[in-house]
C-alpha cells in the first residue's frame, strides 16, 4: 500500500477501539507518515516505506536521557524483552532508542492498523517499564 | 564482505551519522546493475535449458525409432534365411548394422544433452540463489538509507514545529495524566448514570406513596392554621 493511500484510509478507519490521525512529512525525498493513535501524541508513530517493507517506528527517548551507568543493563533488558513483546522490537537510530515493526508492502489495511495500534500500546508500556532508567 | 558486516562495522565505528551514507550511492547503483545483469543471464540460461531439453526429447525419440527399425529388420533377416535367400539376408543384416551404427552415434549425442541439462539446471539454481542473496543485501542497504532519510525528516519536523521531541519523562507524565483524565471521565459518566437510575426509582416510589413524603402546599396551610388556632 502507498503511504498516501494509507493516510486517506486511516482517517476513516477504526480498529480495536482506536482511531487515527495522520499527516505527511516529506521534505528530504523520503515519504514519512506521522500517525497518532487515539490522541497519543506524545508517542507518534512514523511510517515509512522501502521497496520491500513498510516500517513503523516510534521514538522513545534519547541516549542522553538515561543513566549512563545503567545503560548496559538497560540494553541487555531491552534485548531480552524483544521476543516477548508482541509484533514490535526495540531499536536504536542514531542516539535515539526506538520501538518498531516491519511489514510486507503487500499488507492490508487491517494488518497495518493492528500493527500501528499494537506499536502504540507497546510504546507506552515500554516507556513505563524503563522509567527507572531515566536520569533525573 | 557481506553488507551486514559492513553495516555492523560502520554502526560500531559511529559512522552512522544522519546524512552520511554507509555505502555510497554509486556502489548501490553498481550493485543494482549487477543484479539486473544476473537476472538477464538467468533468463538466457532458462531459454537454453528449454532448447536443450527439447533436443534431448527428440534424440530419445530417434533412438526409439531406430530400436524399432532394428527389431523389424531382424525379423525380415530371419524370414529371408527361412526362405534360403542368403544374399538378401546379408543385405538386410548390413542395413541392421547401419541402424546400430546410427544408434550409437545418437546415444552419444543424447548423453551430451543429458549432461548439459543437469549442468544448466545446477547453474540456474546457483544464479537464482545469488540473485536472492544480493537482493536481500541490497534491501538492507536501502532500508538503512530510508531510515536515515526518514529520521532526518522527523528531526526537521520536530525542530521546526512546536512538537519538538519532549523528554521521555514529560511524555510519560502527560500520558499518565491523560490516562487518569480518561478514567475520571469514565468514573464521572458512571456516577451520572447511577444517579439517573436512582432518580428514576425515587420518582416511581414517590408516585406509589413510598418513602419520604413530599411536602404539599395544602399541608403547609394546614400547619399554619393549626398555629393560628392555638
Amino acid at each position: 500500500m502507498e503511504l498516501n493511500e494509507l493516510s486517506i484510509k486511516l482517517s476513516q478507519y477504526e480498529t480495536e477501539g482506536a482511531s487515527f490521525e495522520s499527516f505527511f512529512i516529506n521534505n528530504v525525498g523520503q515519504e514519512v507518515l506521522q500517525v497518532i493513535v487515539d490522541g497519543n501524541d506524545e508517542l507518534p508513530i512514523f511510517v515509512t516505506r522501502t521497496d520491500e517493507q513498510i516500517l513503523c517506528i516510534c521514538y522513545l527517548f534519547t541516549e542522553q536521557e538515561i543513566n549512563a551507568d545503567k545503560q548496559a543493563e538497560l540494553n541487555d533488558t531491552l534485548l531480552r524483552l524483544n521476543v516477548p513483546m508482541p509484533l514490535s522490537a526495540f531499536a536504536k537510530i542514531d542516539d535515539k532508542y526506538a520501538i518498531f515493526g516491519a511489514l510486507s508492502t503487500n499488507s492490508t489495511l487491517d494488518q497495518l492498523g493492528h500493527e500501528i495500534v499494537t506499536l502504540s500500546a507497546n510504546s507506552i508500556d515500554a516507556l513505563e517499564a524503563i522509567s527507572d532508567y531515566l536520569s533525573e | 564482505m557481506s553488507i551486514l558486516k559492513k553495516l555492523f562495522t560502520a554502526v560500531k565505528g559511529g559512522v552512522n551519522e544522519v546524512g552520511e551514507g554507509i555505502v555510497d550511492a554509486n556502489a548501490i547503483r553498481i550493485f543494482e546493475q549487477e543484479i539486473r545483469d544476473a537476472q538477464a543471464a538467468l533468463s538466457d540460461a532458462k531459454r537454453s535449458l528449454t532448447e536443450v531439453m527439447a533436443k534431448e526429447i527428440q534424440t530419445t525419440r530417434a533412438i526409439k525409432s531406430l530400436d524399432e527399425d532394428i527389431a523389424k529388420h531382424e525379423t525380415y533377416a530371419a524370414q529371408a534365411l527361412d526362405k534360403d535367400e542368403e544374399a538378401l539376408a546379408l543385405e538386410i543384416a548390413e542395413k541392421i548394422a547401419h541402424f546400430e551404427q546410427e544408434k550409437t552415434e545418437q546415444q552419444q549425442v543424447l548423453n551430451t544433452f543429458t549432461t548439459s541439462v543437469s549442468k544448466l539446471k545446477e547453474q540456474i539454481k546457483q544464479a537464482e540463489k545469488t540473485i536472492v542473496e544480493n537482493q536481500r543485501q541490497l534491501s538492507m542497504v536501502k532500508t538503512t538509507e530510508s531510515v536515515q532519510k526518514a529520521t532526518m525528516a522527523v528531526n526537521d519536523t520536530m525542530a521546526s514545529g512546536d512538537s519538538s521531541m519532549a523528554s521521555a519523562k514529560q511524555s510519560l507524565e502527560r500520558i499518565k495524566q491523560r490516562q487518569m483524565d480518561k478514567q475520571d471521565q469514565l468514573d464521572a459518566a458512571q456516577q451520572l448514570a447511577e444517579e439517573n437510575s436512582d432518580k428514576a426509582l425515587h420518582d416511581k416510589m414517590r408516585a406509589a406513596g413510598i418513602g419520604e413524603e413530599v411536602t404539599k402546599g395544602a399541608d403547609v396551610l394546614a400547619r399554619i392554621r393549626a398555629k393560628q388556632n392555638k
